[in-house]
């Protein structure tokens, strides 16, 4: 424990200190000299390739990808084209721009995934230089070229490329450059000479450090936090410039001979051959001596340095660490630690110190930073002395919230599993937080480390669909991928391992089956896939059509069955695509709907196929109402009744042989006498045709389409009177017995205000029509009379209410009496 | 904003995004967006594509609105044309989305733990629903169940009871001015202010809009009585109001003065309200007071309580020989038909002769579409068992209370609604009293149950109501609403109704939408 500070050093007030993270598992012949590396931030992988010899350009360098422990994970002959750079994506995916502008991507096993190119212009011109930025956007590629303009793709998952402008008096390649995110963009700051532009989308700004005087001298190296927030510049006089990115405030001035940078947050790292510098706000540095060729990963809370032999982590000492561990500190965390100490051996002294915390009632301050900085502490031994004396100070109070200690113990047994030299990932917990557990589980499975994900994900309870089931699947994606296994092995490993799983895809891994080559697989997996719905657009693919059929219908989901149907459609001929839709009547008749608004045609061809006369016969319909002229109009309706016929519906051809007659008539009728007449119903063509007196040819038609006697006397009714031809409508009334009564004439009459006429039919009305008759000619005493007589309790009821009890008040007592002598009965 | 539909999009839409002022408007450039409802449709891109404007828009997406409130107690999807998707074109999409939509109920408001359905739509549904379920595995809510139960039940189990003219106030007024959407247009004459003064005012010319709900206190007060008891319902209400105006002479000390003008603005409201439904009821009354009302609602009963259904009717033949409005007929003959459970091959092509020769040829479609459905159906050798149906189930209430009803029969003012009897049956006793008449009735009927997560088993206080969900497929009218609130608020009931659809329908609505009626081309 006394050495917990043996690796710190001060830089004005803060502390920073180097620890050994791994010491390297690698067996490099040459080191890192000549070497192109990426390393991944996040303790990501890290990759090497010697630099193409000129002298020999066919021999192939060897391509080799190690965890942070230096731990193999891939290593192949490079066979493509000149690598200028290489860098890892924010998913663990190893980006290789190659001179042509060409960018290779490659997963963290080695296994190539796809490519693709930076633009003609990148090509054309070649690669000067490159860099690989990330951003909230995703990975992004910079590239300076030949021509020396920069390109520039913020994310490689979604392409879209930016040519920025020009610099103005670029003569060679600037002397330095780097890619900024500010403002929701990327942009560019370059270095040409003394002079400092920042290019963004539309126009190329200079720009001037404030302090830094602009003749003074050229900038050499420039590098940008990890955060973006911060800049530091080299100057060829030794001078460092460093401030916030946006170059509106200096930080620092600071005057050395050095070579390469890299920035981190107040703090600057300046490396150069066996030295490597630390300097900080204040114009102290601190520095440390190199064996050996090294790079600098820079991380959101340090920079990891990695040698030929070691990885190490410089960082500034977290302030609750710096707090306990400073030599004779007297925070509350220290006095817990110390008061733990004397616990363990039993010493009394353990109440004093915890009394001298009590007293100043900061025993949970002190509990919450034993705990925080175990968090930040590497050495498991540290943390867990941390966490006893976090744990021994929580016996003494009441109401202490345990979340924070107990979610800590979760988190550092996750930090520990993954640092291990096996994994390799030397997380920080600051580093992990940002990250987020999601991502670190994505990375063990990048890895391939399925049970340790799994492992992780059940240990801090993780929903079962964002964690095991995720992790299951991946797993699955990788098994089916295996040559050596048989179909029958692999689904059923996979139906065994994933039958709990909640929320699995299995169409996912059936599509990583099929990309595979492994058809057969991928349909057995399908099978799995309780979401119909989600086994469609594969079975598709795999020209398993029926099937796919099949599953669209038995989801439900009939934009799903339009999707597959629409398919075939463009796939099979015509017959086949036929026949398969008639083996399936839910989407045969979709199809037909969708016919019935796009493909007429092929709606009759459907229905031919099937035979069905009836629908037949209705599409005829529909289709001669779509006719201008009448004789189409007929053929089309001739053909209807053919089908109706056939279709053994008498009474639809009948009618429709009917409407032809009748169109027939009314043709030949309006070119005698001019009355427009075709397309009116028949009732509708005799009321016209009585309108204007042409009775023969109303008789005719009352003949020929055997019109009831009743609907025949309405029609006449009702056009006399609406013609105001009272005589000819007694005429009518006499010529015989009326078959609908004589109250219709009545209430005709009185429609069209003619109280006279209407007089002249009350006589005929039947009896129990009488009442209504004469109330309708407003002769209330006779409708007392009739009613009376009919002895009707409801009729004489009905008079009563149309008497007014004033003036009919003799008839309105006899119809009481009446009442009464009925209602007694 | 505009919503379409498929159809639409099937027709003109596409060309209205081709004209070339919308396209070529350089001047004022605009953004083109366009949002599905209820859901995205592969055909609705495809159209849109090949009419090459799939690209004009800025932004493609779909607003899932499945079921959407109209009330407290009543949801619906304005599926305008679900019963003959359903029916007539075999096409389910729109029991998809009933689906959806139930899923999404069940996420918000907890699994149903008992599905009860009667229907072949009712059968898909449930078995959709079902399927979704396993689909959705892992990913459960775990909420506290609000429904106890749900039924689903086809249009077609009961098809008679949308094709009777409801009687219930709401009713009407769907019935004769149609109510869309939740709002109702009225003619605007009997709404003219009557200000002192401006006596030479003109009458105002635009319809009415009036908003209807259950926000409106008097409203859902009367919304769901029988018309005949709506008047006593207003002029008590009037003598209420009067008698709280005629409070401000009692109002003697300030602070009585003050309470009486805080109440002011809901009196005012009230007194609106009063003034509004009034004038509606004095505009129904003109109707069903009316001659022709009263005939056509005697055969209408008759029908129902099987008087002379075999036989062509008069009074329909007389109302075709007086060109009535077709709609009136077709239901009228629809009616006996399902009666009848059929009418002889005569009657009905006497029926059907006369409709054609009347209204015209075009209308064989239509007829077509409603034997098709089942509306109009020859007589088969089957004994007619509507009478059975009528019987076991009590359809016909001979004495139904309008004023103060106890039982469902008075929305009808004497037939109580097949379908909310079956609902009825089912809440108590149960429908195994009844297997035989469901057997008579179409479709299968089932029962499934669904699992609920442990610990999520609601445990019924005494006295707590259990809540069922009726969701009817193919549309629910005013009247069957009006009756299963009736049953919720019934003493002792033990069961509170929510009630859900794929369309508020009435019988012309209804009837509208099964008709195919060509336009006439010819010059």
């Amino acid at each position: 424990m006394a050495f917990v500070t043996a690796n710190w050093n001060p830089l004005g007030d803060a502390f920073y200190r180097k620890i050994e993270l791994y010491e390297m598992g690698w067996n490099l012949k040459d080191g890192l000299r000549d070497c192109l590396v990426a390393a991944a931030p996040y303790g990501g992988p890290i990759a090497l390739l010697k630099a193409h010899n000129r002298r020999s350009p066919s021999a192939r360098p060897q391509l080799e990808i190690f965890s942070s422990s230096g731990l193999p994970l891939a290593s192949f002959p490079w066979k493509s084209g000149v690598v200028k750079q290489l860098g890892w994506t924010v998913s663990d995916d190893l980006l290789c721009v190659q001179e042509d502008g060409t960018v290779l991507v490659y997963d963290l096993l080695g296994g190539f995934k796809r490519h693709f190119s930076m633009g003609n212009e990148v090509s054309q011109s070649q690669v000067l230089e490159t860099k690989i930025f990330h951003s909230p956007y995703g990975t992004g590629v910079a590239i300076l070229t030949g021509a020396l303009r920069f390109t520039l793709a913020t994310n490689i998952d979604d392409i879209k490329l930016r040519r920025l402008p020009e610099v103005p008096d670029l003569q060679g390649a600037p002397s330095c450059w780097a890619v900024l995110t500010q403002d929701r963009q990327s942009k560019v700051l370059v270095a040409n000479g003394s002079h400092l532009f920042v290019l963004d989308n539309t126009a190329c700004t200079p720009v001037t450090p404030p302090g830094l005087s602009p003749q003074a001298s050229s900038i050499v190296h420039m590098c940008v936090s990890f955060s973006y927030k911060y800049l530091a510049l080299l100057t060829d006089s030794g001078l460092v410039w460093m401030g916030t990115s946006n170059l509106k405030f200096v930080l620092l001035l600071f005057s050395c001979r050095c070579r390469r940078p890299k920035s981190q947050q107040p703090s600057a790292v300046v490396m150069w051959d066996g030295l490597l510098l630390v300097v900080g706000e204040c114009k102290e540095t601190i520095q440390y001596h190199l064996d050996d060729d090294s790079i600098l990963v820079p991380e959101l809370d340090g920079v990891r340095i990695i040698s030929g032999t070691h990885h190490e982590l410089l960082q500034e000492v977290p302030g609750a660490c710096e707090e306990i561990f400073k030599i004779a500190s007297m925070a509350p965390g220290a006095l817990l630690l110390e008061a733990h100490k004397e616990y363990e051996k039993e010493s009394q002294k353990a109440d004093e110190y915890l009394r001298e915390i009590k007293e100043q009632s900061l025993l949970s301050e002190a509990v919450r930073q034993c705990v925080e900085a175990a968090g930040h502490e590497h050495e498991p031994e540290t943390q867990k002395t941390l966490l006893r004396a976090a744990s021994f100070g929580k016996c003494f109070l009441s109401n202490f919230p345990p979340e924070q200690f107990v979610s800590m113990c979760r988190d550092l047994r996750v930090l520990n599993a993954v640092r291990d030299y096996t994994v390799g990932i030397p997380l920080s917990l600051t580093q992990f937080k940002q990250m987020t557990i999601q991502v670190l589980i994505d990375r063990l499975v990048y890895r391939k480390l399925y049970p340790l994900a799994i492992e992780v994900c059940c240990y801090l309870k993780t929903p079962e669909y964002q964690g095991v089931s995720r992790v299951l699947k991946h797993w699955a994606c990788y098994k089916v991928q295996q040559k050596e296994e048989s179909d029958e092995v692999i689904a059923k490993a996979v139906s065994v391992k994933l039958a709990d799983a909640a929320g699995i895809s299995y169409s996912e891994i059936a599509t990583k089956a099929y990309e595979s080559g492994r058809t057969e697989l991928a349909i057995k997996l399908l099978e799995f896939e309780p979401r119909s719905g989600e086994q469609v657009p594969l079975l598709l693919k795999m020209k398993k059509s029926p099937l796919a059929l099949s599953k669209a219908i038995e989801s439900g989901d009939t934009d799903l069955v339009y999707t597959v149907v629409m398919y075939l459609k463009n796939e099979l001929n015509r017959g086949d695509f036929f026949m398969m839709l008639r083996n399936q009547p839910v989407a045969l008749s979709l199809y037909k709907q969708f016919c019935k608004h796009q493909e007429q045609d092929t709606l009759k061809d459907l229905f031919n196929q099937d035979d069905d006369h009836e629908e037949l016969g209705n599409f005829y319909v529909k289709a001669s109402y779509k006719e201008q002229r009448l004789e189409a109009r007929i053929a089309h309706l001739q053909s209807a009744v053919d089908e109706y016929y056939k279709a053994k519906k008498e009474f639809s051809a009948k009618t429709t042989e009917d409407e032809m007659r009748l169109l027939r008539f009314q043709r030949k009728l309006e070119e005698e006498k001019g009355e427009q007449l075709v397309g009116f119903s028949l009732h509708d063509t005799m009321t016209t045709l009585l309108s204007v007196g042409l009775h023969k040819h109303v008789e005719q038609l009352y003949k020929d389409f055997r019109v009831p006697d009743k609907r025949f006397w309405w029609l006449r009714l009702k056009a006399l009177a609406e013609k105001e031809d009272w005589e000819e409508l007694e005429k009518f009334s006499k010529s015989k017995k009326s078959p609908i009564g004589y109250l219709p004439f009545v209430e005709v009459c009185i429609k069209h205000h003619n109280k006279y006429e209407a007089r002249k039919y009350v006589s005929k009305v039947t009896l129990e029509q009488k009442v209504k008759a004469h109330l309708a000619v407003g002769d209330v005493e006779g409708a007392a009379e009739a009613a009376i007589e009919r002895r009707n309790e409801s009729e004489i009821g009905t008079v009563l209410s149309r008497c007014a009890a004033t003036t009919d008040h003799l008839l309105v007592e006899r119809l009481n009496r009446a009442k009464a002598t009925v209602a007694k009965k | 904003m505009h919503a379409i539909s498929y159809s639409h999009v099937m027709q003109g839409f596409p060309n209205f995004f081709c004209q070339p002022n919308l396209r070529e408007d350089k001047l004022q450039p605009r953004d083109f967006h366009i949002l599905f409802v209820p859901r995205r449709s592969l055909l609705c891109e495809q159209r849109l594509k090949e009419k090459g404007v799939l690209n004009s828009f800025t932004n493609i997406d779909e607003y899932i609105l499945d079921l959407i409130p109209y009330d407290g107690d009543l949801l619906s999807m304005e599926s305008e044309s679900s019963f003959r998707e359903c029916y007539l074109e075999n096409d389910q999409t729109s029991l998809y989305h009933a689906a959806k939509g139930l899923m999404t109920l069940q996420a918000l408001y907890g699994t149903i733990p008992q599905i009860f359905g009667k229907g072949e739509c009712a059968r898909h549904v449930a078995n959709m629903m079902l399927r979704m379920k396993r689909e959705f595995a892992g990913s459960q809510t775990q909420i506290l169940p609000v429904f106890d139960t749900l039924l689903l039940l086809d249009r077609n189990v009961d098809l008679l009871t949308p094709l009777a003219t409801q009687l219930t106030y709401e009713g009407l007024i769907d019935e004769i001015f149609g109510i869309t959407n939740g709002y109702v247009k009225l003619p605007p004459e009997k709404f003219a202010q009557k200000k002192q003064g401006e006596g030479g005012k003109e009458l105002p010319t635009e319809p009415k809009k009036l908003q209807l709900n259950s926000a409106e206190e008097l409203y859902a007060e009367i919304r769901d009585k029988n018309f005949n008891a709506v008047g006593a319902a207003l002029s008590k209400k009037a003598k209420i109001i009067s008698a709280a105006f005629e409070e401000r002479h009692n109002a003697k000390t300030v602070g009585e003065i003050k309470q009486f003008v805080s109440q002011l603005p809901h009196m005012q409201a009230a007194r609106s309200s009063l003034a509004n439904h009034t004038s509606i009821a004095e505009l129904i009354k003109d109707i069903t007071t009316s001659e022709d009302f009263f005939d056509s609602l005697t055969v209408e009963q008759e029908f129902m309580t099987g008087v002379d259904t075999d036989k062509v009717s008069t009074y329909i033949e007389d109302c075709i020989a007086q060109k009535d409005p077709l709609i009136k007929i077709l239901r009228l003959v629809c009616m006996q038909s399902v009666c009848n459970n059929g009418l002889k091959q005569k009657v009905l092509d006497y029926y059907k002769k006369e409709i054609l020769q009347t209204y015209g040829y075009k209308h064989i479609l239509t007829l077509k579409n409603l034997e098709r459905v089942g509306l109009l159906k020859p007589q088969s050798t089957m004994r007619n068992n509507y009478p059975t149906i009528r019987k076991t189930l009590k359809l016909w209430m001979e004495d139904a209370n309008e004023q103060n009803p106890n039982d469902i029969s008075y929305v009808y003012s004497g037939y109580a609604p097949l379908s909310v009897r079956l609902t009825q049956v089912l809440a108590r006793p149960g429908w195994r009293s009844i297997e035989e008449v469901l057997k008579m009735l179409p479709g299968p009927h089932f029962e499934e149950r669904q699992q609920v997560p442990t610990g999520l088993h609601k445990k019924r206080q005494p006295g707590e109501n259990r809540t069922i969900l009726v969701f009817f497929l193919g549309g629910v009218t005013y009247a069957e609403i009006a009756a299963l609130r009736f049953l919720s608020n019934m003493e002792d009931s033990g069961t509170e109704y929510i009630i859900a659809a794929t369309k508020l329908i009435n019988g012309t609505s209804w009837i509208k939408s099964l008709m195919d009626s060509p336009e006439e081309n010819l010059p």
